[in-house]
């Protein structure tokens, strides 16, 4: 039990010092890194959670693709973010006096918190018994919620189409490699020897 | 089980495989060459199926566990949405043509958003709900940015991206704060969590959530991006923007107002109310100096939503009434107005200037007529038809109780007046210049006189609309 809390406090505070150093790091790669220990920690938390389904995904699919896709974006295009950063400074003090404000309110709602009576049981998730973690999560998404899986499945096809109309250019003046003209072409037609007599020329 | 789940999603199923192998099909033959015939496909399909859905829907039906409803409310918004949709698309289709940005995928992406729309209207639970609202919005971020060698166009996709995100963020908050409270997600067992007094932290998710949708329809406060989102974006996109995902959207607000919210009706009356009138308000004295008769629009459709969250602002079936009401006839109307807009040209160019307009009455005497009938009726002057849904959403506030919000109305009724008889006052008494030509298209032509027809043939019976829309809303409100 002693190790669990343990552990919950470690991964909790590098969670957040992660997510706090990706916001204020000055270099881009670097956030990305703090992103990546963020992660990391937040699957942590799950394991502890008893969720090592959900935790593997995390590393695999956050850690493993998106945050380096993110690496390769951040490195690849040239932002200037000290510019950036530069304009952002202009409105800080409104933004700082919205986010006070939301954050007090906020505070106000999460003081005076109630749950309407029964809904720590509705809430309470049950896996079924004898069933794992990972055939409970599929009995879920693949069952009880079919429509919005299949819905998900719509918006990435919608996002996908966007990406493509939005970026495709067919450019009619670049020489483009046809692999049916390459394969049957004749070597004895493309190519002639001659044989070249020492100090003359063709 | 999950054989009659389908058959209750068989009209959205039916759009979206449609989507995929006409997409399909497409990329595979001709591309950009198959658009126009793609458009009109989408088009008739659309049509059949807001003609099948009012056929052969009767009673309320639930599929998925009561994530997605099938009632008189959710089939009256969808036929709107799915002939409103139909309209524009072939509105669209020669103008787009014209100016080569008629892309294969403009119609398969207006589809997969009408079906995303669909979803919204039927949704019963908060993850349906965002799906649903996901599917629309992308969809028009793309088509939005479609012109994408004009600035203005790439523009006004990256702005109305952006603060969409933003709102769905906002809309995601709230629901996850409901969720805290409720214990569920699904509408019907907020409704039963969340009767009586609201207390602080469902107040704080509906909010938010309210905040979430506002932005949607564009109501004030929530209005930044209307303006510079119809200007930049191609002519025929404006037009769709205008008509079916407004109603999706008010359709939405009113499902979870009172599916999920019907409990504190109190708590967000007072909210709608105050929407309502910033919304009317804004919309009327903003649009007066406008000279771009597409930002005029967009200011013209802040000022509608206000009326039609008048009527939901009353919080009675009656109010629900009154605005399935005001939306139908203001879809129409802004079906007709756009066939206007869209061919406005000066030399195969399209103008949009409302100056431009001068003198229009005596080359085109017919379209003159037919726009000022429309611009009447936007205005709320009777007996056009306009003035019958102003008159149903300003009858549901007072006796919702809101009677000084009834006379606010009014007031920007009369405000809003101004700028569209300023339109009426340069096509019959402008000065004397060259007047505008008018595309040749005759489906602009027959849309235009259509719409204003119903304005003026509409007054007799509605074509039973009043009737349906009873029977909707009745389904609705429990």
């Amino acid at each position: 039990m002693m190790i669990a809390t343990l552990c919950f406090y470690l991964f909790a505070i590098s969670v957040l010092v992660g997510g706090l150093f990706t916001v204020i790091s000055r270099n881009p790669v670097h956030s990305v890194l703090w992103l990546i220990l963020s992660f990391i920690s937040a699957a942590g938390l799950f394991v502890l959670l008893g969720a090592e389904f959900v935790a593997m995904l995390l590393v695999i699919v956050y850690v493993g693709a998106v945050a380096v896709l993110f690496l390769f974006v951040v490195m690849m295009l040239d932002v200037d973010f000290a510019e950036l950063k530069a304009e952002m400074a202009r409105y800080m003090p409104l933004a700082l006096l919205i986010g006070t404000i939301l954050l007090m309110q906020l505070g106000l709602a999460y003081g005076v918190w109630q749950s309407a009576d029964g809904s720590q049981a509705a809430r309470a998730a049950v896996a079924p018994e004898g069933v794992q973690n990972t055939a409970a999560l599929g009995l879920l998404i693949y069952d009880k919620y079919i429509l919005l899986f299949q819905l998900a499945g719509l918006i990435l096809l919608v996002a996908m189409i966007g990406a493509i109309m939005l970026t495709l250019r067919h450019r009619r003046d670049i020489k483009r490699q046809d692999v049916l003209q390459q394969m049957w072409r004749d070597p004895a037609k493309a190519m002639e020897l001659k044989d070249v007599k020492p100090g003359q020329g063709l | 089980m999950i054989q009659a789940d389908l058959n209750v999603i068989l009209p959205e199923i039916v759009i979206s495989v449609y989507a995929m192998a006409a997409l399909l099909f497409t990329v595979y033959t001709g591309k950009d060459k198959m658009a126009g015939m793609l458009v009109w496909l989408t088009a008739g399909l659309l049509t059949i199926m807001a003609l099948w859905i009012l056929a052969t829907g009767n009673g309320n039906r639930e599929a998925f566990g009561g994530m997605f409803i099938d009632d008189g409310f959710a089939r009256f918004a969808k036929v709107i949405i799915l002939l409103s949709a139909a309209a524009v698309l072939v509105m669209g289709q020669e103008y787009l043509d014209r100016r080569g940005i008629l892309k294969f995928e403009y119609p398969i992406l207006i589809a997969l958003s009408v079906v995303g729309m669909m979803m919204m209207i039927s949704a019963g639970d908060l993850m349906a709900l965002y799906m649903g609202l996901e599917l629309q919005s992308l969809a028009l971020y793309v088509v939005a940015a479609m012109r994408r060698d004009s600035a203005r166009s790439t523009e006004a996709g990256l702005k109305y991206f952006v603060l969409g995100a933003l709102s769905s963020g906002l809309l995601l908050y709230g629901a996850s704060l409901t969720y805290g409270y409720a214990g569920t997600t699904l509408f019907s067992g907020i409704y039963q969590a969340a009767s009586g007094h609201a207390p602080l932290g469902l107040l704080f998710g509906l909010v938010f959530v309210l905040s979430g949708l506002a932005f949607k329809i564009s109501a004030v406060p929530f209005h930044m991006w209307t303006p510079d989102v119809y200007e930049g974006s191609p002519t025929p996109v404006t037009a769709f923007f205008a008509t079916a995902p407004k109603m999706a959207a008010m359709g939405l607000l009113a499902r979870v107002m009172h599916d999920a919210f019907g409990g504190v009706t109190a708590d967000w009356q007072q909210i709608m109310a105050l929407l309502s009138v910033l919304s009317m308000f804004l919309g009327a004295v903003a649009a007066i100096g406008q000279t771009d008769i597409k930002r005029l629009m967009a200011y013209s459709s802040i000022a509608h939503m206000g009326f039609a969250l008048m009527g939901l602002a009353s919080g009675t079936v009656f109010g629900v009434q009154a605005m399935l009401i005001y939306m139908a006839i203001y879809v129409t109307m802004n079906v007709g107005t756009f066939a206007f807009i869209l061919s406005m040209q000066r030399e195969g160019q399209p103008v949009t200037d409302i100056a431009s307009l001068n003198n229009y009455s005596q080359a085109h005497p017919a379209r003159a007529l037919a726009m000022t009938v429309l611009l009447f009726s936007l205005a709320g002057v009777p007996p056009f038809l306009g003035f019958f849904g102003k008159f149903y959403v300003l009858r549901a506030a007072y006796e919702g109780g809101l009677a000084w919000l009834a006379i606010a109305g009014v007031i920007a009724s009369v405000i809003g007046a101004y700028y569209y008889l300023r339109i009426v006052y340069y096509m019959y008494f402008g000065d004397d210049r060259e007047p505008l030509q008018a595309g040749k298209s005759p489906v602009l032509w027959s849309l235009l006189m259509v719409s204003s027809v119903i304005m003026l043939a509409g007054i007799i019976n509605m074509f039973g609309v009043e009737t349906m829309a009873e029977v909707a809303a009745a389904t609705l409100v429990n």
